[in-house]
């Protein structure tokens, strides 16, 4: 590290006195983190006034708490050999039973009990549907920004990526890799976010770190003398990555949506899911005796709609935040 | 504002900053059909000089190549060919742990207050960040140089002011902090692109004696880059006149305003409005707009507006700076 | 003689989240067929809210609190919106901030304007609209065969001679022009001001010009109104307020800003920042920025007062010096 350069000049104006104080009593570390509180609480206000967004952010509320219920009821309250949601059988009744005492939203074909699988789904859906959207948006907005700062090659080779993703049939794809490896929760979060962040999402956040590329903010950057690294790092990522955040709540919703398809295809190698809750009615020929079964495909299907529909909402309610434009000030 | 007058070519010691046959070009409408592709003389060929501690003022219209020649001053902008030579380092060379030395020597000032700051950075990280990215100081010294700089700009105290967003202060207060920003390395140097024009008048006075303390007290020059003669005679030594990637004139201040020799400064300083009903202005007299020079064709480039035109301006190519008095230069064949 | 337009303690707030903004605050002035009025101020001044005032192009957050603007004798806010919509463009028309901007670059000029005539004298023939342009596009300085072609073909300059005929197409007897010329280069400014100018002489238009560069003002204006801070702080004949600027901040604006002419000076600044709108400063709005500021301007708001026929002012404590402006001369040229 050089010596700080200041100029001989000012230091004479200022006289030899004792060096400057910038009279700040806080280390800047602190002052930081109460401006990013109150940054946040700031947009918190803008946030609440969208019912939308709470009404959403209500619901996954709700989800979570549902989802967090499961290790107490399974430990506390019901007997694990017969409310397990993969191995649990209830030998006292015929089944699939329709709701009843005990099974507050009846069983499936072969005798679990559909609540205890909806709340033991939960969590592995917020799993699965945060994993992914992390994923994709992080690798999403590295790469539109380094294909919007460079442009020339990079930006071809993410582009002309991202077309091909995109005009790839996103399921049969997934078929296809999910009969080939053992695809768990896990690894199936993975490759999904992944192809994500290669596909529409880059082209999205490209297209926003090109708007900010163009600010004169980046040329007083590298007049400042920064590299390339740097302007990427410290002024097109935090400027893209509202939109970033915003898109990562629709990509949760996509998440979910592609593991309830093809969990109702059989190809992932899931023993309990909101999807796979649907794959049993179907394979057991359930599904085409429809309303008379309506408790075996209904509270699954009802949960997937809801739980994107919530993740699309506070979306929306984002949208108010990031999105200058909606603002009404 | 007691430094004599340099001319382009005065070879003096104490030169800053030496342009020479500095050219831009921009290829435009690379359409489908066009093979040969046109191509704007964004600047063309320009040669100036800027001494230790002067004020050089770039005048021109919009789409003159004044910006452009102060981005390739910065190395914002590649030259097409010419030399740039800024206190002794060719900045068309620079690579590298070099390019550090030279930010810290030409630093640029930019027009806009509201663009030019991050809006998601704090007033103490923009004006750190030529220390932090060039790793000058410990946090500590950095503090101590950005509040220094604050105080110096007018922004006092800083502690008020140094852990604030730039959408909570005023167009004055941004352009105050986009100034501490470019001397907190202390440069020799600075482009000033226009950095009064975006500001209310009563703002801008301000902004504008502020530059030219900050000139006499770090002893810096500057090219500042303006299209308002009023405010390049109050803050420069020199002038030079813009038009169409050229220089067309360039002089001493009080010369260029008082006794202007090109037929362009001249209509251009009788367009500029007067605040007082009382004067009636001559008309600019010039014809048509300016266009642009795009594969201009080898002759004056100011021919087709040019009140005075005559035959040799249309059949010769633009004239060359001419000394026309001491230290005052015109390319104009009819002087 | 009656006045074309009369605004009459006009004040209009805008509402906000965080309060009222006291954009126009008990604005007065009248206009005379065939004169023209500057507007001169500071961003934030209020000046485009009076003009979008008297067009009646307020947001739906803006409330006027009390006040009436008269036009030709009418008070324009108890028109029906149907009458209004037809004074507006045929007794009153606007040139908008970048109104060059604002030519839909799909269409051909031309027919822009012809489409804006008809909407406005369904009686017209396309025929005769047709007409009308080219006598308009002669007006303004621009060939008529120009009318058939494309926006992105107009220059800057020219796009604005193409607003100004829009604004002209139905013969409005009072025009308002905010900043017409802010985005053009000064050669242009200077042509495209002498020819409104002209226009106006020629067909005894009356017309508002706004900017806030009191050069410009002064260049084309018979009265000149200085605002601040959503007040009106001086109103006069142009020729008395430039040689004899009373209010301080008229005189700080008209030296603060460098001349290319006479000897170079040194600059008045005003120091300090306009103040917030929702919470203007007690008494005289100027008073945190003015140097002649006494307990009374802290405290009392200043009335309009006429210092001399037609020069008002408000302000307590007013400053009597002659501008310097007045005795200087052109350069040699």
């Amino acid at each position: 590290m050089n010596e700080l350069a200041t100029s001989p000049n000012v230091r004479q104006s200022n006289g030899e006195g004792p060096r400057f104080d910038p009279g700040i009593t806080e280390p800047i570390w602190k002052i930081r983190w109460k401006m990013n509180m109150r940054s946040l609480a700031q947009n918190w206000e803008v946030f609440k006034e969208s019912r939308v967004g709470m009404f959403g952010l209500m619901i996954i509320i709700a989800f979570g708490i549902f989802g967090l219920l499961w290790p107490i009821m399974i430990n506390f309250v019901w007997d694990p050999l017969v409310y397990h949601p993969v191995v649990g059988f209830d030998p006292i009744m015929m089944h699939p039973s329709p709701p009843v005492a005990g099974h507050l939203l009846g069983t499936d074909p072969i005798g679990r009990d559909i609540l205890a699988q909806l709340m033991f789904s939960t969590g592995r859906e917020f799993l699965l549907g945060v994993l992914s959207a992390v994923i994709s948006v992080v690798v999403g907005t590295f790469i539109g920004a380094m294909a919007a700062y460079y442009g020339g090659f990079t930006d071809t080779l993410f582009m002309r990526l991202a077309d091909i993703v995109m005009l790839f049939p996103f399921v049969p794809l997934l078929v296809v890799i999910g009969s080939m490896m053992r695809l768990d929760i896990f690894s199936f979060a993975v490759i999904l976010g992944f192809l994500e962040a290669f596909g529409g999402i880059t082209v999205i956040l490209k297209a926003q770190a090109l708007q900010v590329k163009v600010r004169p903010y980046i040329d007083a950057a590298r007049v400042a003398g920064g590299s390339d690294l740097h302007i990427i790092r410290a002024h097109i990522i935090p400027n893209v990555l509202p939109l970033s955040f915003l898109y990562m709540m629709f990509n949760v919703t996509a998440a979910i949506v592609s593991e309830a398809t093809l969990s109702f295809f059989g190809v992932l190698n899931i023993d309990m899911s909101w999807g796979m809750m649907i794959h049993t009615a179907e394979t057991a020929g359930y599904l085409f005796d429809f309303g008379k079964y309506w408790w075996l495909w209904a509270p699954s299907g009802f949960f997937i709609t809801l739980f994107c529909a919530a993740f699309y909402m506070v979306g929306r309610g984002l949208d108010e935040v990031v999105n200058p434009r909606l603002r009404k000030r | 504002m007691a430094l004599p007058d340099s001319g382009p070519t005065n070879d003096v010691n104490d030169v800053l900053v030496r342009v020479q046959n500095l050219t831009k070009h921009y290829p435009v409408g690379r359409g489908f059909f066009h093979r040969q592709h046109a191509v704007l003389h964004a600047v063309d060929d320009i040669s100036f000089e800027v001494a230790r501690g002067e004020v050089l003022g770039l005048v021109g219209e919009s789409g003159c190549g004044k910006t452009t020649t102060g981005r390739m001053l910065v190395r914002l902008t590649n030259p097409t060919s010419g030399s740039i030579v800024i206190d002794g380092t060719d900045v068309s060379s620079i690579s590298g742990a070099d390019m550090g030395t030279f930010r810290q020597k030409a630093q640029m000032m930019f027009q806009d207050p509201y663009e030019s700051l991050d809006p998601r950075m704090t007033i103490f990280d923009i004006v750190s960040e030529p220390l932090n990215v060039n790793h000058i100081g410990n946090l500590e010294q950095r503090e101590e140089r950005v509040a220094e700089m604050l105080t110096r700009v007018g922004l006092a105290p800083p502690a008020t002011f140094m852990f604030r967003f730039p959408h909570e202060l005023s167009g004055g207060q941004r352009q105050r902090v986009a100034i501490a920003r470019a001397l907190v390395v202390n440069p020799g140097f600075v482009v000033a692109d226009e950095p009064t024009s975006m500001l209310d008048v009563s703002i801008r006075t301000g902004v504008m004696k502020l530059l030219a303390e900050l000139r006499e007290e770090f002893g810096m020059s500057y090219l500042y880059i303006t299209h308002d003669l009023a405010v390049a005679r109050y803050l420069c030594d020199r002038i030079a006149v813009m038009y169409l990637g050229k220089i067309v004139e360039i002089a001493g201040s009080e010369e260029v305003i008082g006794n202007p020799v090109h037929p362009y400064t001249r209509a251009l300083i009788s367009a500029v409005p007067v605040p007082d009903p009382a004067v009636v202005r001559p008309i600019p007299n010039v014809r048509g707009g300016v266009s642009k020079p795009i594969n201009p064709a080898p002759r004056c480039r100011f021919y087709e507006r040019c009140p005075a035109a005559q035959k040799v301006c249309k059949e010769s190519d633009h004239p060359e700076l001419r000394e026309v008095a001491p230290g005052h230069f015109a390319a104009c064949y009819i002087l | 003689m009656d006045a074309l337009l009369k605004v009459e303690d006009f004040t209009m707030h805008y509402s906000t989240k965080a309060g009222w903004v006291q954009a126009v605050d008990g604005i007065s002035f009248a206009l005379n067929r065939g004169q023209s009025l500057g507007l001169v101020g500071e961003s934030g001044c209020g000046k485009t809210s009076i003009a979008m005032s008297i067009m009646r192009l307020l947001p739906y957050n803006a409330q006027t609190k009390r006040g009436k603007i008269y036009l030709g004798g009418r008070d324009i806010y108890s028109m029906t919106a149907e009458e209004f919509r037809q004074a507006r463009w045929k007794e009153i028309s606007m040139i908008f901030q970048a109104a060059m901007n604002a030519l839909n670059p799909v269409y051909t000029v031309g027919s822009q304007i012809v489409e804006a005539i008809v909407e406005h004298e369904p009686d017209t023939t396309e025929e005769e609209a047709r007409r009308r342009v080219a006598e308009l596009f002669d007006l303004v300085g621009i060939p008529a065969e120009r009318s058939d072609h494309y926006p992105h073909e107009y220059s800057g300059g020219m796009k604005q001679r193409a607003v100004i005929a829009m604004a002209l197409a139905c013969n409005p007897s009072l025009i308002i022009a905010d900043e017409p010329t802010t985005a053009l280069d000064v050669i242009v400014q200077d042509k495209i001001l002498r020819e409104m100018e002209e226009i106006r002489r020629r067909i005894n238009m009356s017309m508002i010009y706004i900017s806030h560069d009191i050069s410009v003002i002064a260049e084309v204006s018979d009265i000149v109104g200085v605002m601040y801070a959503g007040k009106l702080m001086e109103i006069g004949e142009a020729d008395d307020v430039f040689k004899r600027p009373r209010h301080p901040y008229t005189y700080g604006l008209m030296h603060a800003y460098p001349s290319i002419l006479g000897d170079k000076r040194d600059l008045a600044t005003i120091p300090g920042e306009p103040p917030n709108l929702m919470a203007p400063p007690e008494g005289c709005r100027f008073n945190p920025r003015c140097d002649r500021a006494t307990d009374e301007c802290r405290a009392v708001e200043p009335l309009m007062t006429k210092v001399a026929p037609e020069h008002s002012i408000a302000c307590h404590n007013p400053v009597w010096a002659p501008s310097s402006g007045g005795e200087q001369v052109g350069v040699a040229r």
